[in-house]
Parts: structure tokens; C-alpha cells; sequence
């Protein structure tokens, strides 16, 4: 990339942006009597209004539990889910249906992988994971390997914050049963080559998991074309409510696999003497579902369909481009993550200022971004840091914003 | 003067600065004026470990009076360590726990002693308070 083209300001012509941001009624409150300018996205995203009236809509007018009622409220909410599954199906490109299960979130996702597939695994079995994974895709697997005397092996990075694939080859044995890392870095913003990483994995037999918490909502995903495992994400960080996540599994593992939690909706036929367990979906969704987070999910997705994924992704590369070529200009910024493929997730630090003064201070002039160690602490150990400032765009934000953000940011620094 | 007269000095000081920037530069400045730790105190038995920044604070007994020294790697958590102890050093055990401190609220900084706050601060008011409880009870045995 040219320095010309690092400095210019995205163009909206792709992407009505002010018309997207009109959608979102967060957008327009004001903190400390200013306009919020939101830029911790990686953390949680925020809800357009047809995702809102959404819920509203089924608490409104037809709440009712799902699956098992026979009255008309039970199946309208039934079909309501079923749809949002097809709508996810289709949007991931997964092949079935029932390949999309629902969870609370990306951790609930990966809690329920690691307890599930590692039943299946011996001891002395082993799992590959990264060094710049979240810790929801670092603990279930620690834990994991406990029970099961399993060993954790772990890809190391390297200093822009890309994945050393050489090392990762290496660390292939008979005994890999599993690799599961991250599509992209909450911190670094890295976007890892998963295809590849797959495609290697895959030469061993060994099936590969996919975290994309940080993918979902800035890159199309296409689970048959990337041909993963398993891909997990959360519906709060693309539009959707908190509380509801998506595992996909191939069917021909999830079949595989025993039940995580078990309960009301995941059974076939229960006696005291033994147990079956219901088909997919449903051996791996106990209890009542998070059916309005399940519904609003799968107007997130309609939110982002109409929008367009691939539109969105080009104006927040702009965005990225733009915000890093800026903050550069300061004097003292040290940006960790400077990978050629980034998500609009950029880390920094200014020499000399705590993470957590320059978060403050920002929040006191109405910009919301994250300080500290992001849930990545083998990351922060790794460049001997207390943390970072995390400022991550999503496809609302704007580079009038982005102007603010850097005179707001020079303004911290005047005062030490 | 008593801790209630060092509070209300704080909130009039606090009164002149009717920006949130103003008010922030002048609790940076307040850091300065810190009672700094000895270096030998910074050990994890002094440490409050926030999940985000970290505070180190020691006491002493001298003449019955309770004597603080802090430090902090976050401005923000070394300003208010540094209006917490101009008002509770140099007091008696049983004034420190009796004190409410609720200048903090009225100058619009207590949002860091919240527990919504990754800094640590607010388990590190329960351990001043703690200190001149055991200074209490030693006292009395």
C-alpha cells in the first residue's frame, strides 16, 4: 500500500453511511453533553433498530416457549427460530441446518467443543492452539486437557503479530487430535490465513476449529469454502443481542460428539435406566433456548445482508488505513499489531501514558474505546506491557470521527 | 484541621474547574504531591493488583497518627491515592474509620472507586481502612 493511498480518507460512495448510522438510535446520545463516538466495537457492537423491534415484536406479540407447544404462539416462535437458523445456515454457508448450533456466545461455543470433542480423546492426545488467542479459546482447553491428560501446544507469533506457520508445521504430530485458532486477533487485529492453516491441518487428518468473535462482522465467511470444522462467533459483536452464539460443527463431527449440557429439549427418550439423546440440533441445545436472542440474530445477519459484508469490509479497511496513518503522525504512539491483513482493530500505547489515563481521559470527551490487556494476556507478556488502548471501527464509524479521536488524543498527551 | 475540613478544601479546589479536562489535569498534578513509597514497600505484600493498573500503599503508626505512602503506574489512580491520603494521614485510627470520604462523590470522581473499576482503587480504600484498624486493635492490646 502507497503512502497516498494510507492517507486517504475512506470514500463513502460504496456505503451510505450516514443513512447506516441513522439506523443505530445509540448513535445519537451524548455522553458528558457530547456526541458518543464508539469505537469499542471488538468488544461489543451496537443494535440497529430493526434488530430492537425485532424483540420487541416477539415479546410483544408471540412469546411462547418453542418445539414443544402445540398452540399457534409455540409455533409461530418455533418457526421464528428455525428461520433465524436457516438464515445463519445460509449466511456461513454451512451446509445443513443442523450444523448451526446455538450457544450464549463465542465462549459458550468453545466450552462446549472443547468439553465435547475432548470426550472423545485419550491421553497423551494433543490440541494446537495460538498465542494470540483470547483467553475463552485458551482456559476450556487447559481445562480440558486436565481431565483428560491431554498436552497444549501453542503457535507462537511473531513481532508484527502474524502467526509463525513454519513453527506451526512443526508442532504437527500423530498426536495432534485438534487445532483451533483465532480468523482474527481481538488485539492485534490480525487477520490469520485459516485457509491455509486448514488446508495443513487437513493434509494430517486433523480438523481445525475457528474463533471468529473478531470475524464475523468485518469479513464474509464461507465455512464450505474455507472448509473448517468448527467456526464459533458471538451475535452481540455483529449487531445481533448478547447472550446467543453460534457453534457450527460438520455434521459428521457434531454426530460424533457427545451431549455438553443435557436437560428438557436435547432428549429422545428418557427412563431411569437409560437416556437417548435427541438429533441435531438439539443434542447439543439443553433447556429453553434464548429465543429472542436467537430472533434477533437472525435479524442481525438480515441487517447485515442488506448492507452488504463485502461493501462493509472495503470502507473499514479504508477506515483502518486511514485511523493508523493518523495516528502515526503523533509523536510517541507504538501501535502493536502492524500485520499487512488487519480487521479495524488497532492496539496502541503513547509513550509515556498509562492505557488506563488515556482511556479515561477519552472517555471524558466522549469517546468510548477499551484499556487494558483485552482478555489476551499471553499476548502482553509477550511485548512485556501492561496493556493497550484498543480502539476497533465497526462499519457505523466514520472518518470525521476518527478527526476528533486524534485531536482528542493529542489533547491527553498535552497533559502529562 | 480535621478530615471533613481537608475534604471540604479538596471540593473547593475542585469547584474552580468546571471542565471534565480541567479537573483531570488538576488531579495529575495532585500525583505529584504524593507521599511516594519506598521503594523497598513496592513488594506484592503492598501491591493492589487492579486488573488494569496497579497501587502499592504502606502505613506506619507514628504518635498515634496514621501515615500513608503510595504510588501507582496509572496518573489517574496516583491522583486520587494522592487526595485520599492528604486527607486521611496524619489522623488517628479511629478518625480513618469513621471517615466517609464522600468528597470523592461531590467532586465527581467516584466513579474510580466503584467496582465497575479495573484500577484497583476500591479494594485499595478497604486496605487503608484495614490498616488503621490494626493499629487500632494494636493499640488497645
Amino acid at each position: 500500500m502507497n503512502e497516498q493511498s494510507l492517507t486517504r480518507r475512506p470514500s463513502t460512495s460504496a456505503l451510505d453511511v450516514s443513512s447506516i448510522r441513522s439506523m443505530f438510535p445509540i448513535l445519537q446520545e451524548k455522553v458528558y453533553d457530547k456526541p458518543l463516538i464508539y469505537f469499542d466495537n471488538a468488544a461489543t457492537t451496537q443494535k440497529p433498530k430493526q434488530v430492537l423491534d425485532c424483540i420487541q415484536n416477539y415479546y410483544s406479540s408471540y412469546n411462547s416457549n418453542v418445539h414443544r407447544g402445540v398452540h399457534y404462539l409455540s409455533q409461530k416462535a418455533t418457526d421464528a427460530m428455525e428461520d433465524a437458523r436457516k438464515i445463519i445456515q445460509k449466511y456461513i454457508g454451512a451446509e445443513l441446518n443442523e450444523e448451526i448450533i446455538f450457544t450464549q456466545g463465542t465462549t459458550g461455543s468453545l466450552n462446549l467443543l472443547a468439553y465435547s470433542f475432548c470426550q472423545m480423546l485419550k491421553p497423551g492426545d494433543e490440541i494446537i492452539i495460538s498465542a494470540m488467542e483470547h483467553h475463552a479459546n485458551i482456559v476450556p482447553w487447559q481445562i480440558a486437557c486436565e481431565h483428560k491428560q491431554l498436552k497444549l501446544r501453542v503457535i507462537p507469533f511473531l513481532e508484527h503479530g502474524e502467526l509463525d506457520l513454519e513453527t506451526f508445521v512443526k508442532l504437527i504430530s500423530s498426536n495432534t487430535k485438534l487445532v483451533s485458532v483465532t480468523h482474527a486477533s481481538n488485539t492485534l487485529g490480525t487477520i490469520n490465513p485459516v485457509e491455509e492453516i486448514i488446508r495443513i491441518a487437513h493434509q494430517h487428518n486433523i480438523p481445525v476449529s475457528i474463533d471468529g468473535a473478531q470475524a464475523i462482522q468485518h469479513l464474509p465467511v464461507d465455512v464450505q469454502k474455507m472448509d473448517c470444522d468448527f467456526y464459533s462467533f458471538s451475535g452481540h459483536k455483529i449487531y445481533g443481542p448478547t447472550g446467543i452464539g453460534v457453534l457450527y460443527g460438520k455434521k459428521k463431527w457434531l454426530d460424533r460428539m457427545p451431549p455438553y449440557q443435557s436437560g428438557g429439549e436435547m432428549i429422545k427418550e428418557v427412563s431411569f435406566e437409560k437416556t437417548t439423546y435427541g438429533e441435531l440440533p438439539f443434542k447439543f441445545e439443553a433447556g429453553t433456548p434464548n429465543i429472542e436472542g436467537i430472533i434477533g440474530l437472525g435479524e442481525a445477519i438480515r441487517f447485515v445482508q442488506e448492507t452488504g459484508i463485502q461493501k462493509a469490509a472495503t470502507y473499514e479497511s479504508e477506515l483502518l488505513s486511514y485511523f493508523t496513518s493518523q495516528l502515526k503522525t503523533i509523536p510517541g504512539i507504538r501501535i502493536f499489531g502492524e500485520a499487512p491483513h488487519k480487521v479495524s482493530v488497532v492496539s496502541f500505547l503513547v509513550d509515556g501514558i498509562h492505557p488506563y489515563d488515556t482511556g479515561v481521559l477519552l472517555d471524558k470527551m466522549g469517546i468510548a474505546v477499551r484499556t487494558g490487556h483485552h482478555c489476551t494476556q499471553p499476548i502482553m507478556k509477550y511485548f512485556n506491557i501492561p496493556g493497550t488502548v484498543r480502539a476497533s471501527l465497526a462499519v457505523y464509524n466514520t472518518s470525521s470521527e476518527i478527526d476528533i479521536f486524534i485531536h482528542s488524543l493529542e489533547r491527553v498527551k498535552k497533559m502529562f | 484541621m480535621t478530615i471533613e475540613e481537608k475534604e471540604q478544601a479538596i471540593i473547593d479546589e475542585f469547584s474552580l474547574f468546571e471542565d471534565w479536562m480541567d479537573k483531570y489535569s488538576h488531579l495529575i498534578d495532585q500525583a505529584k504531591s504524593l507521599p511516594n513509597i519506598d521503594e523497598s514497600y513496592k513488594t506484592d505484600e503492598h501491591l493492589v493488583k487492579g486488573c488494569q493498573s496497579q497501587v502499592w500503599l504502606n502505613a506506619e503508626l507514628n504518635g498515634g497518627l496514621v501515615h500513608y505512602t503510595a504510588d501507582s503506574d496509572a496518573a489517574i489512580s496516583k491522583g486520587i491515592m494522592a487526595l485520599l491520603i492528604r486527607v486521611l494521614s496524619n489522623e488517628t485510627p479511629e478518625a480513618i474509620l469513621r471517615a466517609e470520604l464522600s468528597f470523592l462523590d461531590t467532586i465527581g470522581l467516584k466513579e474510580h472507586l466503584s467496582s465497575n473499576r479495573a484500577n484497583g482503587l476500591s479494594a485499595m480504600l478497604k486496605l487503608m481502612k484495614a490498616y488503621a484498624l490494626g493499629f487500632q486493635i494494636k493499640s488497645k492490646q
